[in-house]
């Protein structure tokens, strides 16, 4: 299958007063119509940047420093902001993390979203385009979308402003959808409604996603493959079924770990120790070296490559170098719950 | 019997939608929190409670009810200036929004340093800075973040700074409106192991709102579930999840996420019909602590 979106080796920088925050490190994924991607990781490891940089919403300060970003067969990786602006929308389209800085607080939403609708058929009369926000709105799960049509974000509840962000970005039949934490604010039932929403969208209109979310069952639900992030790299890929029952890389153990179904009755939750690097100035080897309770020397030397496990599943851990003494992931496989 | 510290009696609140319309953001909902509990909130959201948070904290004007807070009504606008500082200092909210909660002129110290500035607290640890750096470690950040503005950090990252400027206050009261829900799963687990070690250690009350119901589950006490602007039912923690009597709850309990693919999404949720929804009834005790909101006719 043709791929709608390719990322070679990608590099990100950020200036800062402390030094270069290296928010993406040397990343490299597919996306192929109708499936959803998502990345989980650390907070703070770059996935937002990475959806930014896609999108090339990046602050002036952050700079592309390697690597190629191919969208639909073309190479945009040096797009300016001004051919970008044809793209937003049609080609890509983005929910953003926080729901309160992608609205304008002093447009009422119905306006917004008519906005959006506009600047893609801007032909359309008024009362089409009315009766479309309304659609999006219905589509969305917004009701009584007639009297909330005037409302401004503040009169939103979280989970409402995250759906009126989701109906502008739907506004266009985007191709990919960067939905970054798209559902946390949302209660569990209307999560559910609006991953099987998304689904639903990715099988008629083919639209492909990718899905950042911290949630572990939020990506259970809805991901046909899985990209496991730290420090700014991909350390663990795979199909769900590879990444669930079958994690590799020590940090994904950790993770899964975590998880309050896995402990429950326990008088505390297990963690991973330590925090995380800054990214100001990583450090050499893993980067999850001095987290990991499996880690070997080499670790802390040489950054480990991707390991191959399957076609589909790859690992960037020494432990799976065939030299690296044999170790039992801790988690046994999850197994089915 | 322990001390009530949380008296929310019959708390309304109204929110005007343009010239005819009001939402009834909250309806009459009561609840108590007992001294060194931790309560959860759960329920749809746009069900009211951040609104219930934001009335508790002195934020909205409640439309009708009471809210006690050690005794003191906090509503009454002469007992709040009696006892301003008190509640200004003991209770702490960690609002939803971490973002826009924050203030973006002040670097990550000032932000954490400030509540004990202004209540001219001593820093235990020597200095403001020091206080900070002790604050931000134990919400698992290093001191490279001191002077970080909050544009400069991760969805994550600030809300771990609200969580540390809270904090810093030992608070008696802590609202914590999902303040995890940004972080990921080891993150979390740190700041709910924090939570209930000030819980346990200090005695701090927490009343903890969240959309992630199995961390509710291990967290919480005690467990309140808002539907439209209504408190359907509370009970403890277990009975709660064992045995859910109103229809909503069940809808909720059953959409529980699992961290398992296969299982996940070849699963179905009960569906709750809104329509079916009455929002008459009172409060029914049907075991000892677990009451539903039901008409008094019915069964
Ligand atoms: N404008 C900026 N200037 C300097 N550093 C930044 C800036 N924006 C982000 N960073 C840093 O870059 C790193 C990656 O940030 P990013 O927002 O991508 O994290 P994330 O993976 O999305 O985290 P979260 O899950 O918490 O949202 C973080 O360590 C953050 O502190
Ligand atoms: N400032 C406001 N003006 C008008 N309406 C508001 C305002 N704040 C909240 N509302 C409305 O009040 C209701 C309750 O909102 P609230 O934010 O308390 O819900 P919530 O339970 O916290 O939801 P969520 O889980 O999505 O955060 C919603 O219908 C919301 O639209
Ligand atoms: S609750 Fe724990 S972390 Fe917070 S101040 Fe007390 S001892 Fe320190
Ligand atoms: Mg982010
Ligand atoms: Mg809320």
């Amino acid at each position: 299958m043709e791929e709608l979106l390719k990322i070679e080796n990608l590099t990100v920088g950020i200036a800062s007063p402390a030094g270069k925050v290296q928010a993406v490190r040397d990343v490299s994924l597919e996306l192929h119509p109708g499936e959803v991607l998502a990345i989980v990781g650390e907070s703070g490891c770059g996935k937002s940047i990475l959806c930014k940089t896609i999108m090339k919403l990046l602050p002036k300060s952050a700079k592309i420093e390697g690597g190629k970003i191919i969208a639909n067969g073309v190479d945009i990786t040096d797009y300016a902001d001004k051919d970008m602006r044809r793209l937003r929308g049609k080609l890509f389209s983005m929910i953003f993390q926080d729901p309160m800085t992608a609205l304008n607080p002093t447009i009422p939403i119905g306006k917004q979203i008519a906005e959006a609708i506009a600047i893609h058929e801007p032909k359309l009369s008024k009362e089409k385009v009315y009766n479309r926000v309304i659609e999006l709105m219905e589509l969305v799960g917004i009701k009584q979308p007639h009297e909330r049509y005037k409302l401004y974000p503040y009169n939103f509840s979280g989970g409402m402003r995250q759906r009126s962000v989701m109906a502008i970005a739907l506004a266009a039949n985007p191709k990919i959808l960067l939905a970054d934490e798209p559902t946390t604010a949302l209660d569990v039932t209307i999560q559910a409604q609006i991953l099987d929403l998304l689904r639903q969208i990715q099988t008629k209109l083919g639209t492909a996603t990718i899905l950042v979310s911290h949630d572990l069952g939020v990506v259970a639900r809805c991901a046909d493959r899985v990209a496991i992030m730290y420090a700014g790299r991909i350390v663990e890929i795979g199909t769900a079924e590879e990444v669930y029952y079958d994690p590799r890389h020590p940090y994904t153990w950790g993770l899964m770990q975590s998880l309050p179904a896995l402990n429950k009755g326990a008088k505390e939750l297990k963690t991973i120790p330590g925090m995380p690097p800054t990214l100001i100035d990583p450090p050499k080897g893993d980067a999850f070296a001095c987290r990991n309770e499996y880690a070997l020397e080499i670790d802390y030397l040489e950054q480990p490559p991707m390991f191959r496990i399957t076609d589909t599943h790859y690992a960037a851990t020494w432990l799976l170098d065939p030299r690296a003494p044999k170790i039992d992931s801790p988690m046994g496989g999850m197994g089915h719950v | 019997m322990s001390e009530i510290l949380l008296d929310v009696q019959r708390l309304s609140h109204v929110f005007k939608l343009g010239k005819y319309a009001v939402i009834k953001a909250v309806d009459d909902v009561s609840f108590q929190m007992k001294k060194g509990e931790i309560f959860g909130l759960v329920g749809e959201s746009g069900s009211g409670k951040s609104t219930v948070a934001r009335c508790i904290m002195n934020v909205y004007k409640p439309a009708a009810g009471k809210i006690l807070y050690n005794g003191i009504d906090v509503c009454d606008s002469r007992a709040f200036r009696k006892h301003r500082k008190m509640l200004e200092s003991s209770r702490q909210i960690i609002f939803q929004d971490s973002t826009s909660s924050l203030n973006q002129r002040m670097t990550v110290e000032k932000i954490i340093a400030e509540p004990m500035s202004i209540h001219h607290i001593k820093p235990p640890r020597g200095s403001l800075r020091a206080e900070a750096e002790f604050q931000l470690s134990y919400v698992g950040m290093d001191s490279s973040y001191l002077d970080k503005y909050p544009t400069e950090l991760s969805g994550g990252q600030r809300q771990r700074v609200a969580i540390a400027r809270a904090l810093s206050m030992e608070p008696e009261l802590l609202v914590a409106d999902e303040p995890v829900a940004s972080l990921d799963v080891s993150i979390q687990a740190q700041i709910i192991n924090l939570l209930r070690h000030c819980n346990e250690q200090h005695g701090c009350s927490i009343l903890f709102i969240a959309h992630d119901l199995s961390m509710v589950e291990y967290l919480c006490n005690r467990v309140g579930v808002m539907y439209h602007g209504k408190l359907v039912e509370v009970a403890p923690t277990a009975a709660l999840y064992a045995n859910p009597q109103h229809p909503y709850t069940k809808a909720l309990l059953s959409a529980i996420p699992v961290p398992d693919p296969i299982a996940e999404r070849n699963r179905s949720h009960i569906d709750f019909d809104e329509t079916a929804f009455d929002r008459e009834g009172t409060m029914v005790e049907i075991a000892p602590g677990h009451w539903v909101l039901r008409k008094e006719d019915s069964q």
